[in-house]
């Protein structure tokens, strides 16, 4: 059994938008997320910027009832919001709380890289060290277990098919897209909502300051200090917020009329095995070039069926090695490369949601027929420069957008393909 | 405090753990806080913290086992005050 699996809505809580309009515009405008965090200056961080999704508060309480907020940790927040979105915009009205009805056709997949942080750092561990443990009450194992993400978005719409919460490092969003493909393809679900969600935590960003992996030179221009495929790329931005997507079985999603914005026809996954290069925090490059060579065989297309690629690029030194793994991969010279950008260069690196958000921002861009600039590269990196015409640094229209290709790798050496493809009747 | 008032200060804390909009003159002290309120049972533990903090009282964990309906908690909160 192959069914075909497409996408009938999206949910996004960025860092420079919430909601699908909003964000297609930052995306097309280049309209950065990155800001300056006071925080993470007091606190003593290197790195003074990151992204970090606006008005939570106001949408949450628009959201949600106060019984709903009581255990609702920020990365639970994100993914409830962006879930809620996408399943309204998939065409269904929310699920009513008194009702016993159960939609045992669809599941959720909706993962996180290191979520429920700072309501440990905040709550959990001091409390418990001040032998206060009886007064955390009724809430911490729902909100820390990493499984409290898809718990909460199982009980808020009611969903009855597989509900869990995936974690691969920065491969968690795309990853939970694939398995999400794999399950409807094969006929254990007719819908699945994936993606995933990463808060905003100076706990979370902390390990990340102190390995020396963000860039701590643009503190004083936040908006310029993503900067993937730059000379001058010191290090990623953290970024947060959450990306979701309804994916669903195409007879379903034609049956009920729904409207379609992509085909997924192919995905992998795979680990590099901290080998041949390859280590807990670098990724093996033939691991990576597998990785996408394994999803062009499951779509069953040629590396040259690609017209543009959402990439990993997060702006530390593995940028150009992640550019060449493509054309390796997919077999093609330097001048050939199909279009390439980086959204973290406007909202910063989502970790665990990084999937999530960018497979939105792939899945707009190959519906609505444009690339979006990737800022911040106007200093290319020298050994990127016989793939200059490829790299979109202006947003452009293309119509004829047909297959894009988004990848993200993770720490652990984990990689994650994905293949969107316009819809056409 | 009277009991109307510490009932009238049950309700509202129980209101923010409720599924359901609560009126205060649906409930009486027999209203089951679980099945009447569409409560989840492990949220008793943090109405007896909110009843700690809200009266100034320190309840014993088997006096909170034995909570059952609002007048449960009002005889508990009555008790101590």
């Amino acid at each position: 059994m192959r069914n075909r699996v497409v996408i009938t809505g999206m949910g996004i809580v960025a860092p420079n938008g919430h909601g699908l309009e909003a964000f297609e515009s930052a995306l097309r405008a280049g309209k950065s997320g990155i800001r300056l965090q006071p925080e993470l200056e007091e606190l003593k961080f290197g790195c003074h910027v990151a992204g970090v999704p606006e008005n939570i508060d106001e949408l949450s309480e628009k959201y949600f009832t106060e019984e709903q907020l009581f255990a609702m940790n920020m990365s639970i927040r994100f993914a409830c919001i962006a879930a809620t979105d996408a399943w309204t915009d998939a065409g269904f009205a929310m699920p009513a709380v008194d009702s016993d009805d159960v939609d045992w056709d669809t599941g959720a997949i909706v993962g996180t890289g290191i979520g429920g942080m700072d309501l440990i750092g905040k709550k959990l561990v001091p409390f418990t060290n001040e032998k206060r443990v009886r007064r955390l009450g009724s809430t911490m194992v729902e909100q820390i277990m990493a499984s409290g993400i898809s718990a909460k978005v199982g009980g808020l719409l009611a969903l009855g098919n597989q509900v869990t919460t995936n974690s691969s490092a920065c491969s968690t969003g795309a990853e939970a897209v694939i398995d999400a493909m794999f399950r409807i393809r094969s006929g254990q679900a007719k819908r699945m909502l994936a993606g995933g969600t990463e808060e905003a935590s100076v706990y979370i960003w902390a390990g990340f300051d102190s390995m020396r992996v963000l860039n701590r030179n643009h503190n004083h221009e936040p908006e310029r200090a993503s900067r993937p495929m730059s000379a001058t790329a010191a290090g990623f931005i953290p970024g947060s917020g959450a990306g979701l997507l309804m994916l669903e079985d195409l007879e379903s999603a034609q049956e009920r009329g729904a409207r379609i914005y992509a085909e997924v026809i192919g995905g992998a996954v795979n680990c590099g095995g901290h080998r041949m290069g390859g280590s807990i925090t670098a990724p093996n490059p033939t691991g990576v070039q597998r990785c996408i060579r394994q999803a062009l065989g499951d779509a069953d297309i040629a590396g040259t069926e690609i017209d543009a690629i959402n990439g990993h690029l997060t702006a530390t030194f593995a940028d150009p090695h992640e550019i060449r793994n493509w054309a390796t991969a997919l077999d093609i010279a330097p001048d050939k490369l199909p279009l390439v950008n980086s959204t973290k260069s406007l909202i910063g690196h989502g970790l665990g949601a990084a999937g999530g958000l960018e497979s939105v921002a792939s899945v707009l861009q190959v519906h609505k027929g444009f690339v979006h600039g990737s800022v911040n590269c106007e200093d290319l990196h020298e050994s990127l420069e016989p793939f200059a015409g490829s790299i979109v640094q202006e947003t452009r229209e293309f119509a004829d957008l047909k297959v894009l290709a988004k990848a993200s790798f993770g720490f652990g050496d984990v990689n994650a393909c994905v293949l969107f493809k316009k819809w056409e009747d | 405090m009277s009991k109307d008032e510490v009932l009238k200060k049950v309700i509202d804390i129980l209101s923010k753990y409720s599924k359901t909009d609560i009126s205060a003159e649906s409930i009486s002290m027999e209203t089951s806080i679980l099945d009447d309120l569409k409560i989840n049972s492990a949220r008793l533990v943090d109405i007896v913290l909110d009843f700690e903090d809200a009266f100034d009282i320190e309840v014993e964990d088997d006096d909170a086992d034995k909570v059952n309906t609002v007048g449960d908690g009002v005889e508990l909160i009555m008790a101590k005050i």
